[in-house]
């Protein structure tokens, strides 16, 4: 990501310091993780200490500081989908990919993370892939769901 | 700046409003054990082993006084069989990560902890923040900060502000005490900067 | 859009958008909630409109895609004004028919209607259903009718005359006095009165204050804000402006988590909406008041849900909580007097200030006023949110509007509360839903969540389960949380495995103790309760691990073990072909059996054995049965009976 669009998404927060997760959120959001360069930019330009940005970079989990995949999997282990076999779905997922919870595949496909509650409960287990819920899963659907993404 | 009077181990005292109770205890020569407490920085309330009993309108409740600000007629006991109980927890959790740091040892003495009672993690640290927060505060180098959160919360240096600023400075060396600050230095220099 | 500059003039608007809506005219809601767009919503959506527009009956029949009202598992719903006629599970192929049959001739479609699980019977109008007919949806019931997206729907059904009525009938006071009065407890969790929180803030000598809505829910198994959110942004965004008036403050806060995409969307849709017709900004309805709005998001942290770690968010920084012992209302964001409430606590305010306090001091209970919106979902039949005024009994919730349990189980416990929360048992089924009744039962409201669980539920897994997640969401600052609790899970994992040692229960208990006296924040002080309410109701459970390694529900998986009974297998090898281990010998005619070292309990077996045959058992704590010889295991004709 160049800086000159971090410069962009700094300025329209006004530089201020207590937008630094909003900024964050944007570079992640368009730029899919956040290369050490930038965090340094924002470092700078915010005038914030970059131990405190990278603490934050670590201690929130929507955060990466490394690529992700083209297609990110989050499996809902919120008590609703525990309870109704959550943890089947993903060993099924991590099965089929190869990656545990916060890795990437070596293809930068997909990238898998738990999440504790999408708030579709009642379509239990849950299963989110680019956005997308995929809802009342099971192990063999899962699979299909997974298959169609390329 | 207001008078506040009030009653910490049955001795009354008057203290200035706005002190905390940690403060008026070492100003009256009353000791309250402390891990991550340092004069020069602000209080942390992290490591609550200064955790004490506080009768207020009749209400006891456990507060930590290197934080709670004082206040009138309030009753401080800074020792008690439940005080005693929650530190004695404390220091054998913390010694599950550092069984041989001095101070964990000495304070293990005191109110009966056991070493082996925890499982042990292999990480020596017992987050109490010193480093971290002395670096920031006082060095204001930001050398060294935090990463992650809970369990997997870790001290990391920054390699290119350590290879800078450590080597001249070391001041929050001292501070450690598991020494595991030394160790996680010279681990990062021998990656980045040997 | 033109400001509305006054009072009159926005009531003057909002008759003219009544007046041009014909009530007698079919309007088609569609839920656009998350949960039904999972189940194709938007397909259905599409379809409605692009059919109607073709039948060219776009000028009498409106369409619009709606808020949730939490009936997620039936989804996805359409409702049909004004005889409100209920659908659920509807895909776009269903369209056409529900266009000719409902829009054109009034006649419903039989076989997209409501089904009672229990009753069989069949309901037409969504207030016929049982799920919904014992529930009071005060704060929930425009979810369905309104365009979310929309202001004029808001408009439409009354919303922002209590801004008006506020702004322009009564004094700041006069709102503070009356949410007081009203006896309305926070929803958040710790059901602190809100009327005094908001007179702390109004008190302080402070000129700058803050109003913030938390809607980071975070409890798993809760979603009771996201429907708000996505659906009724304007009933928050609508009391947090009288709640910023009613205090003095001139800007608000609105933090939502980031894993509800669409419901930061429609807040900040709303927000802009509010905005161009004056609402938010300088000079509303001509009252001399200023206010602002902001919207944050979360950043994927659930500590972030707790009111200090929250407004350290909000300034830029880790979500570590601070201490309470100058409560937040004095000093909180920026170090300003802050009121920060929960979504359903913001959006119950202009119903209470259009109704009066006493209407909603007239629902409830003596300790708990008003509807509460919970989350009714696990091993339960209808499950979704469910709405009811405080005192309704555990078992009218459950068993009335819930359904009961599926699949002929029995009910075990129900978990309120979230991560702070505990379980109830059955006999305590009969609890009135209340602030302090269930937290004497050893459990909480907290925001809403009502998990029901049934006889396969190990009440040991849950707590391991509630201690994990808290683990891996402790910010990690004091102690007691982040070592206590990763003492704790540590023993709890080892219980659930068969590891569990005498002296393992008093452990968790005084590390219990530790977390609950001596934590910095609410996370570690209220983390041990799922543990404790366990072992309260459930000991038995815990010392059948500890001593006799069984597992009671016969789910941990360590301690149990599968085998098929040779007086029921058929030998028809369905379970020896899934099985992802090939630890089930067996042949055409040679009763199957598993072996118990390379089995790796995953239940496949048990999940493919046909049910007429029903030959997989799960057994825990007993010595596995001999497998038959040889030559016993041979099917011979004679034995074959099906």
């Amino acid at each position: 990501m160049d800086f000159e669009r971090v410069d962009q998404i700094i300025d329209r927060y006004n530089g201020e310091e207590s937008a630094l997760l909003q900024i964050m959120l944007e570079i992640q959001s368009e730029n899919n993780w956040l290369p050490k360069e930038v965090l340094e930019r924002v470092s700078k330009k915010l005038a914030v200490p970059l131990t405190r940005i990278q603490h934050i970079a670590t201690f929130y989990k929507a955060f990466s500081l490394v690529p992700k995949g083209r297609h990110k999997i989050h499996i809902c282990m919120g008590t609703a989908c525990h309870v109704r076999g959550a943890a089947r779905v993903l060993e099924k997922v991590e099965d089929m990919t190869g990656i545990q919870p916060g890795e990437t595949d070596l293809d930068l496909k997909f990238s898998l993370e738990t999440v504790n509650c999408l708030g579709c409960c009642a379509l239990g287990p849950v299963m989110e892939v680019d956005g997308k819920v995929h809802g009342k899963m099971s192990p063999v659907k899962t699979g299909d769901a997974l298959e169609t993404y390329k | 700046m207001s008078q506040i009077q009030f009653e910490i181990d049955g001795k009354n005292v008057t203290a200035e409003a706005g002190m905390t109770i940690l403060e008026v205890a070492q100003q009256e020569g009353i000791y309250i054990p402390t891990l991550c407490h340092h004069e020069k920085l602000e209080p942390y309330g992290g490591c609550r082993i200064c955790i004490v009993e506080v009768e207020e309108k009749g209400w006891t409740k456990l507060v930590v006084a290197c934080v709670f600000p004082v206040k009138n007629d309030i009753r401080v006991q800074t020792r008690s069989p439940k005080v005693d109980r929650i530190r004695k927890t404390i220091i054998e959790l913390l010694m599950a990560h550092a069984p041989d740091s001095p101070a964990l040892v000495e304070l293990a003495e005191t109110y009966g902890a056991q070493t082996n009672r925890f499982v042990k993690d292999p990480s020596f640290c017992i987050h109490c923040g010193l480093c971290v927060r002395y670096c920031a505060e006082v060095a204001q180098k930001h050398a060294i900060g935090f990463v992650d959160r809970g369990i997997h919360k870790e001290i990391s240096f920054n390699p290119e502000i350590a290879a800078r600023e450590c080597n001249d400075c070391k001041e929050c060396f001292p501070l450690c005490p598991t020494s595991y600050l030394q160790a996680v230095f010279v681990y990062t220099q021998s990656l980045s900067f040997p | 859009m033109a400001r509305l500059n006054t009072p009159e003039e926005l009531d003057h608007f909002r008759k003219e958008l009544i007046s041009k809506r014909d009530p007698k005219n079919p309007c088609i809601s569609i839920c656009a909630g998350a949960g039904c767009v999972a189940s194709g919503a938007a397909d259905v959506i599409q379809a409605f409109k692009e059919t109607i527009k073709k039948e060219g009956l776009a000028a009498t029949v409106d369409t619009k895609g709606t808020g949730c009202p939490g009936f997620c598992e039936q989804g996805p719903i359409v409702v049909i004004y004004p005889d409100e006629i209920c659908y659920v599970q509807v895909k776009a192929e269903d369209v056409a028919e529900i266009i000719e049959k409902t829009i054109k001739e009034n006649i419903p479609v039989d076989r997209l209607l409501y089904k009672d699980p229990v009753t069989g019977e069949k309901a037409v109008k969504e207030s016929d259903i049982a799920f919904y007919r014992s529930q009071e949806r005060n704060v929930l019931c425009n979810n369905i009718k309104i365009d979310s997206r929309n202001i004029d729907d808001y408009l439409a059904i009354g919303g922002y005359t209590a801004l008006a009525k506020a702004l322009g009938d009564m004094s700041a006071l006069d709102v503070l006095e009356t949410v007081k009065q009203s006896n309305l407890r926070g929803r958040g969790g710790a059901g602190f009165p809100a009327g005094r929180k908001w007179e702390g803030s109004r008190l302080a000598a402070d000129p700058i204050k803050y109003v913030i809505v938390n809607a980071d829910e975070g409890d798993p198994g809760a979603f009771m804000d996201r429907a708000l959110l996505e659906g009724n942004p304007h009933s928050i965004l609508e009391g947090l402006i009288i709640g910023g008036y009613a205090i003095g403050a001139h800007e608000g806060y609105f933090y939502v988590r980031q894993e509800y995409p669409l419901a930061v969307e429609n807040i900040h849709l709303a927000i802009q909406q509010a905005r161009e017709y004056g609402l938010i900004g300088e000079n509303i309805l001509d009252s001399g008041f200023d206010f602002e709005v902001f919207v944050h998001q979360g950043a994927g942290a659930f500590v972030c849900g707790e009111s200090t770690a929250l407004m350290t968010s909000l300034e830029g920084k880790v979500g570590e909580p601070r201490p309470k012992y100058i409560r937040s209302n004095l000093k909180g964001l920026w170090n300003h007097p802050s009121v920060l409430n929960n979504v359903e606590t913001w959006a119950n305010v202009p119903l209470i200030i259009n109704n009066g306090a006493d209407w909603f001091a007239s629902i409830g209970t003596d300790s708990s006023k008003g509807t509460k919106i919970f989350s009714l979902v696990g091993k339960i039949a209808n499950t979704g949110l469910v709405e009811v005024p405080m005192g309704m009994s555990l078992t009218d919730i459950i068993f009335k509007i819930g359904g009961g349990i599926p699949n002929g189980k029995a009910f075990k416990a129900v978990q309120t509360g979230g991560p702070s929360g505990g379980c109830i048992p059955a006999e305590k089924l009969n609890l009135p839903v209340g602030f302090d009744e269930l937290t004497q039962a050893g459990s909480m409201m907290g925001s809403g969540g009502m998990i029901v669980m049934d006889e396969d539920t190990c009440m040991v897994d849950v707590a391991r389960y509630f201690i994990a997640f808290l683990t891996e969401e402790s910010c990690g600052k004091c102690v007691p949380c982040r070592e206590g609790l990763r003492q704790m899970h540590r023993i709890l994992t080892d219980i659930t495995q068969g590891k569990g040692q005498a002296g393992d229960l008093e452990l968790l208990e005084e590390l219990s103790e530790t977390a609950v006296e001596a934590s910095l924040c609410a996370l570690g002080k209220s983390a041990p309760n799922p543990f404790l309410s366990t072992l309260r109701y459930f000991r038995e459970e815990y010392e059948a691990h500890i001593n006799e390694k069984r597992c009671p529900a016969l789910s941990c998986r360590e301690l149990v073990s599968y085998t098929i009974d040779p007086q029921k297998c058929q030998a028809c090898m369905i379970c020896a072909r899934k099985c992802p281990v090939d630890a089930i010998d067996g042949g055409k005619r040679k009763i199957h059996i598993i072996d118990q070292e390379r089995c790796t309990r995953c239940g496949t077996c048990l999940e493919v054995c046909p049910p007429r045959f029903n030959a997989v058992t799960k057994l825990s704590g007993e010595p596995i049965p001999e497998p038959p010889s040889e030559e016993a295991r041979m099917i011979t004709k004679k034995s074959k009976k099906e």
